[in-house]
């Protein structure tokens, strides 16, 4: 370079690296990821106390116990995939319990009359699925057309929009559930992947279900089911498009600094539709698989849901203001909520424990959420 | 003078209902020279600006850019023409990395599957930010942080960075120095110094007088939505350009006197 001193002095007055000592970088990363922490305790005092409390033969760690977990969180986790998007964007959508109701009334509705216009029950399966993307997709783009461009707040938005929806599914179903959908649809929102038979004459059968009966199908487990693969794969690919695509970054830059993202040139009112289809969709597809496991649409089957997914996205770690957190914190935050209430059930203790103690998790959370920033602060200013 | 102007406002008019924020204001930036913009505060400054970047519509008036007249609806209508505005709020998102901010709204991507995957090209992002910083002579320890642990400066850097990657025309900014230490400001003046180097064209608003004169070659004073005066640097001081703001002093009331 041709200046060498002043460039220099320039230099080093930009450059003042923060140094951090050991101890401090460990306790900032136990910090960072004290939901992971807290989920491996959980599951050890769950390992320990079960035997202790309920007999040495019931066992935390079974393979059967893992699937139910997993089918526990499947609606929890969809309807936290898009409210994580949602609020990281800095908004909030308080209509997905509702949404998928909806969506599994309507799916349910789409199925039963295709079938019975002479569709195949693959078909069927498909018209059902679209149905409930769609019409949930709608839903969504209500609210996010409402929310972007006429500028009301997403709270009151997406709370109007659960009672609308509410009204559509009640409506839709007579005030019931749907029923009379072909015997054939249980088997897609139960069956799966793989299963394995402990014991005698037992072992693992890849994709093809066992033909036994009686005492041997109770020894049976069913490894990954359906409607578990497919969150899987929603999940994988929601990961990723947050992570890793401009549609990831640009719902992080509107939930860090919206008027910057405007100026930058992204097109924000836009983005935040798709995030409210998004949110709205995840929904649908929460109430299109609930609805073939169960064989019915049902009009009430998320209300009580909405709660649990948004206490999952925020014990997952994500800013109620915007701008932070992560689908992995979500993943995360489904499984503590999942492993707590399989795990009280499992020692014996009345299921409306299950609330309290999600209850104050939640405030938990937010709580090192908050005293995270403090100790980083008083870390770095040190 | 020297070449064709680069950017060339006449007789702007900008109206709020029955207030008017700008009155007839022309003004003319030639190539590699920083303008300062000066006046108190409701003086109309910031309303000229946001005519030229494209958040407001002028009510009256014409604006050229590098010959042509333009109309900005919005303000990515004036930064795809080169016009980069660099707020006092940096307009930066505070949660994202250094190359996040710099290629915010026009990120690289990789494609795969014939476009169907479309993952973002973060190593390539990163090493695009690292040369343009070190073009500026910036250093800044690690890029891929949040940048809301970085320095008031380092983030301004950064800002400066962006509109110079993006091959900025004209550059606006807008107390580029407000809330910063010392030496950081002096840091962000030298920045500007580069910009005119690099034959970036400036406007710079500031209320910090000895900046104005240590960086700027000719300065604009508005007071109440008009043009008071326009002098070289050179050619005038600071109690002369305070006399100007406070409105004790006007050069368009001794050509054209009150009736």
């Amino acid at each position: 370079m041709a200046q060498p001193d002043p460039e220099a002095a320039a230099k080093a007055e930009f450059a003042a690296p923060k140094t951090r000592s050991t101890t401090d970088q460990i306790i900032l990363s136990i910090i960072q990821v004290w939901a992971g922490v807290f989920l491996a305790i959980l599951i050890l005092v769950f390992v320990i106390s079960i035997p202790l409390v309920s007999g040495s033969s019931v066992s935390f760690l079974t393979v059967r116990n893992s699937q139910n977990i997993l089918v526990a969180i499947t609606p929890i986790l969809l309807l936290g995939l898009g409210q994580t998007f949602v609020i990281i964007s800095g908004g909030i959508d308080l209509s997905v319990g509702w949404v998928m109701s909806f969506a599994s009334v309507i799916s349910a509705l789409a199925l039963r009359e295709a079938y019975n216009a002479g569709l195949a029950l693959p078909l069927a399966v498909v018209v059902g699925f679209g149905t409930a993307v769609i019409g949930s997709g709608f839903v969504g783009f209500l609210n996010g057309v409402i929310i972007a461009k006429l500028k009301v707040p997403p709270f009151i938005v997406t709370l109007g929009m659960s009672f609308i929806v509410r009204g559509a599914a009640l409506l839709m179903s007579e005030n019931t559930t749907v029923i009379g959908l072909p015997r054939g649809v249980r088997d897609y929102g139960n069956e799966s992947l793989l299963y394995f038979i402990r014991g005698e004459g037992g072992g693992f059968y890849f994709f093809t279900k066992p033909e036994i009966s009686g005492e041997m199908l109770r020894r049976m487990d069913r490894i990954i089911s359906y409607p578990v693969l497919v969150t899987v794969i929603v999940v994988a690919i929601s990961i990723f498009v947050l992570r890793r695509t401009k549609f990831g970054r640009h719902t992080y830059a509107i939930g860090g600094n919206r008027e910057a993202a405007v100026r930058a040139g992204v097109p924000v009112d836009r983005h935040i539709i798709k995030l409210y289809m998004l949110s709205a969709a995840t929904a649908g597809i929460a109430g299109f698989l609930s609805m073939l496991r169960f064989t019915a649409g049902s009009a009430v089957i998320g209300d009580p849901l909405l709660l649990s997914s948004i206490a999952a996205v925020i014990i997952g770690g994500v800013s109620l203001f915007g701008g932070s957190g992560s689908l992995v914190g979500t993943v995360i935050g489904s499984l503590i909520i999942a492993v707590l209430t399989t795990g009280l059930v499992m020692l014996n203790v009345q299921s409306f424990w299950q609330f309290i103690v999600v209850g104050a998790v939640v405030i938990l959370a937010v709580l090192i959420d908050q005293s995270r920033d403090m100790i980083k602060n008083k870390i770095e200013t040190r | 003078m020297q070449d064709d102007p680069i950017l060339s406002i006449r007789n702007l008019t900008k109206k709020f209902g029955g207030l008017t924020a700008v009155d007839d204001f022309s003004l003319d930036v030639f190539p590699g020279e920083v303008v300062a913009l000066l006046g108190d505060n409701g003086a109309g400054k910031s309303t000229v600006i946001k005519c030229v970047s494209g958040v407001h519509t002028p009510s009256a008036g014409a604006i050229s850019f590098e010959g042509e007249v333009v109309h900005f609806s919005r303000p990515i209508d004036a930064r795809t023409k080169g016009i980069e505005t660099i707020y006092q709020d940096l307009a930066l998102a505070n949660n994202l990395d250094v190359p996040g901010n710099v290629f915010l709204g026009r990120e690289v991507e990789k494609r795969y599957l014939g476009g169907l995957i479309r993952p973002l090209d973060n190593k390539f992002m990163l090493s695009e930010t690292q040369q343009a910083l070190s073009t500026l002579h910036v250093e800044i320890p690690s890029l891929q942080v949040p940048i809301e642990t970085l320095s008031g400066g380092q983030r301004q850097a950064v800002a400066i960075a962006r509109a110079v990657y993006w091959e900025a025309r004209l550059m606006i900014m807008d107390e580029p120095t407000n809330n910063l230490g010392v030496p950081e400001q002096k840091k962000v003046l030298e920045l500007i110094n580069k910009l005119r180097e690099r034959g970036v064209p400036v406007i710079l608003i500031s209320h910090t007088l000895p900046e104005v004169f240590a960086v700027s070659d000719r300065l604009v004073v508005m007071h109440r939505g008009r043009k008071v005066t326009e002098k070289k640097v050179s050619q005038t001081n600071s109690e002369e350009v305070v006399q100007y703001m406070v409105g004790a002093l006007d050069d368009t009331r001794q050509t054209a006197p009150a009736e």
